[in-house]
């Protein structure tokens, strides 16, 4: 006799106690703390910052526990959080120029104010696999030079001297809120760089590859990465003025481009734009490669049907909460419209059967 | 962080109200997409974040809140969302069409005609009708401002010129008071009729694409279709084998590896209902002794 | 609106002025002629020469930088530049149509020919699957496609019949003014041959208002009453067709007709 399929209460409590006890994994490991993902981990606490647009180590750090170090469901636990927390106000601008910088790089010139400053990287690393961390071995202290408190500034400001970069308008508008408002489109270059700042790393490095090689190429050179701290300022309405409450690490990335110049401008180079939560230097890159692309119209150039150039593409697939929930959702029950699927191929078949055997 | 800390149904109220408000345009323009602010909700987009939004939306401290999933009261994300109110609003829940005020449901409308007074929510994974035939959204939004509505006919035609009929069993579109062409949701065709001059208000909530859209109580809705190949809802030629319905939509349950299978209601608040009343189908049996099994 | 077109002498189609830059470049300068109705207006020049960008400004694919597109619509005169779009989409829809030269750009590709050929039926209301059947059957039958073929799709078909499928699918609701860019452009001699005669009884017996942009003097010598010449974004030359090809004035036109005569 048949029964129908109960209890779907009980077995989501026992799969949930079931991944509890997964998550834990063997208990004669010690446990992870908090702190030791937050300090030993940074690289992945600074993504699921950035692309949960919340700027929470701690709370980063427990997202990455919890969600087993799958950083796309870490991701999702932030923002699902972050949503509910009231707005009190907004900070003013962070000003990059008076970033104290742990790493500044240009690929454009060789030397300049400020100096390259190479900072804590992977570059010119050797890709071994060393079995020193294995055996948890602590490392020396690395050298300290003195800091030199002078503002770095900005490399594009020296290409702005001579006319020869654009000038990107500044003004006092309030940028739309991406997670406030529904995406228009199309969209301002404001909303774009706020879309692709969460975006998801992976499909912005690709957007940004394909720009590389050939689909929508922008010529881009790093004109300047900067990674380091600012300031972060808000405007006390009371006291008629800003303080400062707090401060946060930034990757920034300027491109410089090439451009033949359009009806109301000479030829000068172009920017492209990257900043992100944390040291994320990868994700910084491809973002100002994939503004740039997107630019296009903005600067009269052609549109050759790349995706990286296509404003809708990349937007509305960029954001891996939205992509990996509508992905994983085709395995929730869908067998009503199965069940109406097999009536009408039932039913087209026997048609067919039928007309065939009568044409027999 | 405990429970507590959240407000009543989880959003917080500018968050509902600007949800209402999408809502009220929505009524005042039915099958019209209202872009809103979808928020990102604590389950996954593509699960329910559009209805759940709107149903959290709509909520009283008053209400009166049933959740299906394929019809079904108990299947897993409708036990999931509804615990989910259960906790974050206190509300009281059935499993009962005729006792809820809200109803959430993905893929069916109720078996139980509804009345005045009930909202039926609509969880929509993918709210544009010509979606698939204009990958852009751009350009659909303009086809709708236009009732460029040609293309949708052309997916019609087409199926006609190719199976003699027209080979859409879900998600058939709608058009809405004369004007909108909608998507009425993943549900089957079999319940397209039902939309139609509903005295209850019917919401759709599609949280992923940031879109909300009504058809207000007593709307004509209608199946597109040709004059001469007129819609017609389908369903599996069976009765019910366990309440012996014949006008409900069946699943088609395997209930052997020898091919052996049996049909049954889809909305088991209804198929339960005939059978408290002594409905038994060819494979039924008293509802008190199947509920002891 | 009086129907007797043969009596009116107010143009169907009045362009004043029409610019479009691209960058510092020209795309075409200063463009201005009346069409009346029932007349074929051609638009020759080599490639670069500015006619498809105007043909493009004309059928509102692209916004003019200047200039006046004055349509008559069965409203009275409207200037489709500044025209809202979702009146001239519709206008696109009904009383035009665009023959693309690419039949790739103006089919689609993956819908059966009578469901091509169907579609501005539809568009404008049309509800009844068998009448829809019968007239796409009925205009394929004009564009000398076989009846039996109207359920396949265009990739199935040669470059000649893609061609006379969009031909049919844009003549179907019976538009007043056809834009057409290069129509015999992909198709091979005797192909183009057999289009063109096609063309032209279609054109002589709707009645029909036309510009057809092409580079081949042949084309226009067929097919226009009307003849303009460009080069370099400006029109050198107009007048009618016999005229300008007989007794060409600008040197421009002198080396056309000379280059394609020898052939």
């Amino acid at each position: 006799m048949y029964v129908a399929v109960k209890g779907g209460e009980k077995a989501i409590d026992n799969a949930h106690a079931w991944l509890a006890e997964e998550r834990r994994g063997d208990v004669t490991v010690a446990e992870l703390s908090l702190p030791q993902i937050r300090e030993q981990l940074a690289l992945a606490v600074n993504r699921v910052m950035a692309e949960g647009s919340l700027y929470d180590p701690d709370l980063a750090a427990l997202a990455i526990k919890q969600a087993r170090g799958d950083l796309i469901e870490a991701i999702f636990l932030i923002r699902a959080y972050r949503t509910t927390l009231p707005r009190l106000g907004a900070s003013c601008p962070v000003d990059t120029a008076r970033m104290a910088v742990v790493r500044r790089i240009s690929a454009t010139f060789k030397d300049l104010p400020g100096g390259q400053v190479l900072g804590p990287t992977f570059d010119y690393t050797h890709r071994l696999l060393d079995f020193k961390l294995a055996a948890e071995g602590e490392v020396p202290a690395a050298a300290m030079a003195p800091t030199d408190l002078a503002d770095v500034p900005h490399v594009t400001e020296f290409l702005n001297r001579d006319g020869m970069i654009e000038v990107e308008p500044g003004g006092n508008a309030t940028p739309p809120d991406l997670t406030r408002e529904p995406m228009e489109l199309p969209a301002s270059r404001a909303l774009r760089l706020q879309a692709i700042a969460r975006g998801d790393e992976g499909f912005i490095l690709s957007m940004a590859y394909s720009t590389q090689r050939g689909y929508g190429r922008t010529h881009a050179f790093v004109g300047e990465l900067r990674i380091g701290t600012v300031a972060v300022e808000m405007d006390i309405p009371e006291l008629g003025f800003a303080v400062e409450i707090g401060e946060m690490e930034l990757t920034e990335c300027e491109t410089v481009n090439q451009f033949k110049g359009s009806k109301t401008e000479p030829p000068q180079f172009t920017r492209g734009y990257g900043l992100v939560f944390g040291q994320t230097e990868r994700k910084a890159i491809a973002m100002s490669l994939v503004d740039r692309a997107l630019r296009w119209a903005e600067l009269g150039e052609d549109f050759t049907g790349a995706p990286a150039q296509d404003e809708e593409f990349v937007l509305m697939h960029a954001d891996n909460v939205q992509a990996t929930g509508f992905l994983e959702h085709i395995k929730l029950p869908h067998y009503v419209d199965f069940q109406s699927e097999l009536e009408l191929v039932r039913r087209l078949r026997s048609e067919a059967l039928a007309a065939q055997e009568a044409a027999e | 962080m405990t429970e507590h800390s959240y407000n009543f149904a989880y959003l917080d109220e500018q968050t509902k109200r600007m949800i209402r408000r999408a809502i009220l345009k929505g009524v005042a323009v039915p099958g019209y997409q209202v872009p809103f602010a979808s928020r990102e909700m604590p389950m996954p987009y593509g699960w329910g974040t559009g209805g759940v939004q709107v149903t959290a939306a709509c909520l009283t401290p008053d209400d009166t809140l049933k959740v299906i999933d394929q019809g079904a009261d108990d299947t897993t994300n409708a036990v999931s969302i509804r615990k989910f109110f259960q906790r974050t609003a206190g509300v009281a829940v059935t499993e009962a069409t005729t006792e809820a005020s809200i109803i959430q449901t993905r893929h069916r409308i109720p078996e139980t005609a509804l009345s005045a007074g009930q909202i039926l929510v609509y969880q929509v994974p993918i709210p544009e009708p010509l979606r698939f035939l204009e990958p852009r959204e751009t350009e659909t939004r303009k086809m709708h401002e236009l009732e460029e509505y040609g293309l949708m006919h052309v997916k019609l035609y087409e199926d006609i010129a190719r199976h003699g009929t027209i080979a859409t069993a879900y998600a058939y579109p709608v058009k809405v008071e004369g004007r909108y062409v909608m998507d009425p949701s993943p549900i089957p065709k079999f319940d397209n009729p039902k939309l139609s001059n509903s005295p209850a208000l019917q919401l759709f909530g599609a949280g992923r694409e940031q879109r909300i859209y009504a058809v207000p109580p007593f709307t004509t809705v209608v199946s597109l279709d040709f004059d001469d190949h007129p819609f017609q809802p389908t369903k599996a030629p069976h009765d019910c084998d366990l309440c012996g319905a014949s006008e409900s939509y069946l699943d088609e349950v395997i209930t052997d590896d020898q091919g052996g299978r049996m049909f049954v209601c889809s909305d088991t608040d209804f198929c339960q209902t005939r059978r408290a009343s002594g409905h038994i189908g060819a494979l039924g049996v008293p509802v008190s002794e199947g509920d002891a099994a | 609106m009086t129907a007797l077109f043969q009596l009116d002498d107010r143009p169907l189609l009045s362009v004043k002025g029409l610019t479009k830059h691209y960058g510092s470049r020209i795309g075409c300068a200063d463009v201005s002629f009346d069409l009346f109705p029932g007349e074929v207006l051609g638009i020759v020049g080599e490639s670069g020469s500015g006619k498809s960008t105007l043909l493009s400004c004309l059928a509102g694919h692209m916004t003019p930088d200047q200039g006046q597109v004055i349509f008559r619509t069965t409203d009275g005169p409207r200037d489709t530049v500044t025209m809202a779009e979702a009146e001239r989409r519709r206008m696109a829809r009904t009383d035009w149509a665009f023959v693309h030269q690419n039949p790739r750009d103006g089919l689609r590709m993956g819908v059966s020919a009578g469901g091509n050929v169907g579609e501005r039926l539809m568009a404008i209301g049309g509800r009844h699957y068998g009448d829809i059947r019968a007239k796409a059957i009925d205009w394929l039958g004009r564009v000398e496609i076989a009846a039996d073929r109207i359920d396949d799709r265009p990739r199935a078909f040669s470059g000649g019949m893609q061609q006379r499928l969009q031909i049919a699918r844009n003549l179907v609701t019976g538009p007043r003014l056809v834009f057409m860019d290069e129509p015999t452009g992909g198709l091979d001699v005797s192909v183009q041959a057999r289009l063109l005669d096609l063309l032209r009884s279609l054109v002589r017996e709707m009645g029909l208002s036309a510009i057809i942009v092409t580079h081949d003097l042949a084309v226009v010598r067929l097919l226009a009453d009307r003849l303009m010449v460009m080069k370099g974004g400006h029109v050198v030359e107009q007048g009618l067709t016999d005229q300008v090809l007989d007794d060409p004035q600008h040197s421009y036109t002198q080396l056309l007709v000379s280059s394609v005569l020898q052939v």
